[in-house]
């Protein structure tokens, strides 16, 4: 792992609030051009690494290198060149869409005319150029968080830190999102996400660490991880509620891991219809039974014994 | 949905730290207040005439009170021990008291909206801006605001021919500081309000103390125990450095007052940034 280029680097990072622990020892290293993920439930100590990276939250421990500079002491001048999409919008309710933009650029110290023609072309990326001199707060879900995610691009950030992006988003919404957070990928822009989808995180990192607990419990490439953690294929078979656990014993003769959810079982295979025709021979009966390609989700379950969202 | 973001001109630096403020802990300025200040130009311009509002309370008292009831009273004995009209008496009261409403209003229910449901301060601190940014922006614009009622009270004064004496154009310095004093420890206050409920305290503390604050009446109206804790509270020591400035009274002894306020300020503004760090950069 590289780390004298790194953009971000971290080494025994701890976040403390009071007796509670919230960040327990994290190590990481993000290069630039890097789209980088924390993926974890809630409560894993995810946004408080953010907010440590972001120089918004002062760190209890360890090491931590933001743009080669120390968030203690270099605050402002980290800062001025990073882009922050917080959890929940922090648009500014009293300013328009516009207003929202060329405020929040004079804050980086641009000139007015910079800030005007930025703001343009940020409404243009954000697709909300109709909705320029409208106010903040009859915005939908989906256009306050990409207006969110302009206002963060504003100061032509390196680093553009997105903390749960598209959490309360519908599909819809979340698609044009990711579009536009593909489109500054490909521009070069760093992207570090926290999320607990993991359709996120294989639809935008390069790379990921799945958190748990403040600690990390993991660390590579969406398929990375899933190979090493995960079989191939993964048999779901429904049962009905409560029956589940009486099919266990057999289900475990049949692959190489099995998983109980409260409704089906999860059969890790590199087989899945191979499985699933044995299951049938072995005179399990399920609901319904589907094979499908592991996914982080798995691996997650597999790490951790819990699912990702409950 | 083919834009791109062009990657052009990359913002300055903030400004290096002065001599002065190379004492602060780090990360707590950046230098660049102006730039929230303007803010509050921007969502201000639409709602100017509710900042107007303000500007009638003390003109109401004035008169009611002063010209009303001054014509009952009529002549009271001014601070340099000549006589005056009640209402030249109570004037230079009122213009302390708009210059704290004004000031108070802004760096409390504002600041507390933008503080705790806005989220305002959570964003800006996000960019190089710092809590003692915030502080000198929003104090900035809370002495603006209650400077505005002032001047508009001191032209009302003069017109009424109130003001009797050059010395009043330092009044208006004068209003300004008060309003300083007042908007920092207001919004040093707020920082500690948890809920709107704790609102009432703030009514509870400048509603005595503009009825007793010597605004209608002089200080040798109290017994000795009691004018002491007068002569503490702040607005006292505006009332008092108004009317001797409106009424030409002018002593060495006003530089107390003006002393009394700059502590003041200062004090609200270094509560203010260091609660505003401690409430948003956990």
């Amino acid at each position: 792992m590289a780390t004298a280029g790194s953009l971000i680097h971290a080494r025994g990072l701890v976040k403390r609030f009071g007796s509670f622990e919230a960040v327990r020892g994290v190590d990481v290293d993000i290069a630039p051009g890097e789209s980088f993920g924390f993926l974890g439930p809630n409560g894993a100590g995810k946004s408080s690494t953010m907010r440590m990276v972001s120089c918004l939250s002062p760190r209890s421990g360890g090491e931590l290198r933001v743009l080669g500079m120390d968030p203690d002491t270099d605050g402002p001048r980290i800062r001025a060149r990073l882009g922050v999409v917080p959890q929940q919008d922090n648009l500014d309710v009293e300013l328009t869409v516009r207003e929202n933009l060329q405020v929040y650029g004079r804050y980086f110290g641009l000139s007015r005319a910079a800030v005007r023609e930025r703001a343009g072309e940020l409404m243009e990326f954000a697709q909300l150029t109709d909705r320029a001199d409208a106010k903040v707060e009859p915005l939908s879900g989906g256009m306050k968080r990409r207006l969110t995610i302009a206002r963060a691009l504003v100061n032509d950030p390196e680093v553009l830190l997105l903390d749960e992006p598209t959490t309360g988003l519908d599909p819809q919404a979340r698609h044009v999102l990711w579009d536009r957070l593909f489109r500054l990928k490909q521009q070069g822009v760093t992207l570090i996400v926290t999320t607990h989808y993991m359709d996120e995180a294989e639809q935008l990192c390069d790379r990921l660490v799945v958190m748990d607990g403040g600690r990390i419990a993991a660390e590579g490439s969406p398929s990375e991880l899933i190979r090493r953690y995960s079989t191939r294929e993964v048999l779901e078979l429904r049962f009905p509620f409560g029956r589940v656990a009486d099919h266990t014993e057999v289900a475990a003769r049949l692959a190489e891991r099995v998983e109980v959810l409260p409704d089906r079982l999860l059969l890790y295979t590199d087989n899945g219809d191979a499985a699933l025709a044995a299951a049938h021979e072995a005179g399990l009966r399920p609901v319904s039974g589907l094979v499908r390609r592991s996914t982080l989700e798995d691996v997650f379950l597999r790490l951790t014994g819990r699912s990702l969202v409950d | 949905m083919t834009t791109d973001v062009p990657t052009r001109e990359v913002p300055p630096p903030p400004p290096s730290r002065g001599t002065v403020l190379r004492i602060l802990p780090p990360g707590l300025y950046a230098g660049r207040a102006s730039a929230l200040l303007e803010r509050a130009f921007v969502a201000n311009r639409r709602a100017w005439l509710a900042l107007l509002s303000g500007f009638f309370e003390p003109l109401f008292y004035l008169l009611s009170l002063g010209v009303g009831f001054g014509a009952l009273v009529g002549q009271v004995v001014g601070p340099g021990g000549e006589p005056i009209d009640y209402a030249a008496f109570i004037a230079p009261g009122l213009l302390a008291a708009s210059a704290m409403n004004g000031a108070v209003y802004d760096a409390t229910f504002n600041i507390f909206f933008k503080l705790r449901h806005a989220k305002l301060y959570d964003a800006v601190l996000a960019t190089p801006l710092g809590p003692l940014d915030v502080a000198i922006a929003e104090i900035s614009w809370a002495l603006l605001r209650g400077g505005a009622y002032a001047t508009g009270f001191l032209a009302v004064m003069f017109g009424m021919g109130l003001l009797t004496s050059p010395w009043a154009l330092l009044a208006l310095p004068a209003a300004l500081l008060v309003s300083l004093a007042f908007a920092a420890v207001g919004m040093a206050c707020t920082t500690f309000i948890r809920s709107t409920q704790d609102f009432d305290f703030v009514q509870l503390a400048i509603l005595p103390m503009f009825l007793f604050s010597t605004t209608f009446y002089p200080i040798d109206v109290y017994p000795g125990g009691l004018r002491v804790l007068i002569e503490c509270l702040p607005l006292y020591h505006g009332v008092e450095l108004m009317r001797a400035l409106s009424t030409g009274a002018v002593h060495w002894g006003l530089l107390g007052h003006v002393a009394y306020f700059l502590v003041m300020a200062a004090v609200g503004l270094w509560v203010a940034t260091r609660r505003l760090g401690t409430l948003l950069l956990r």
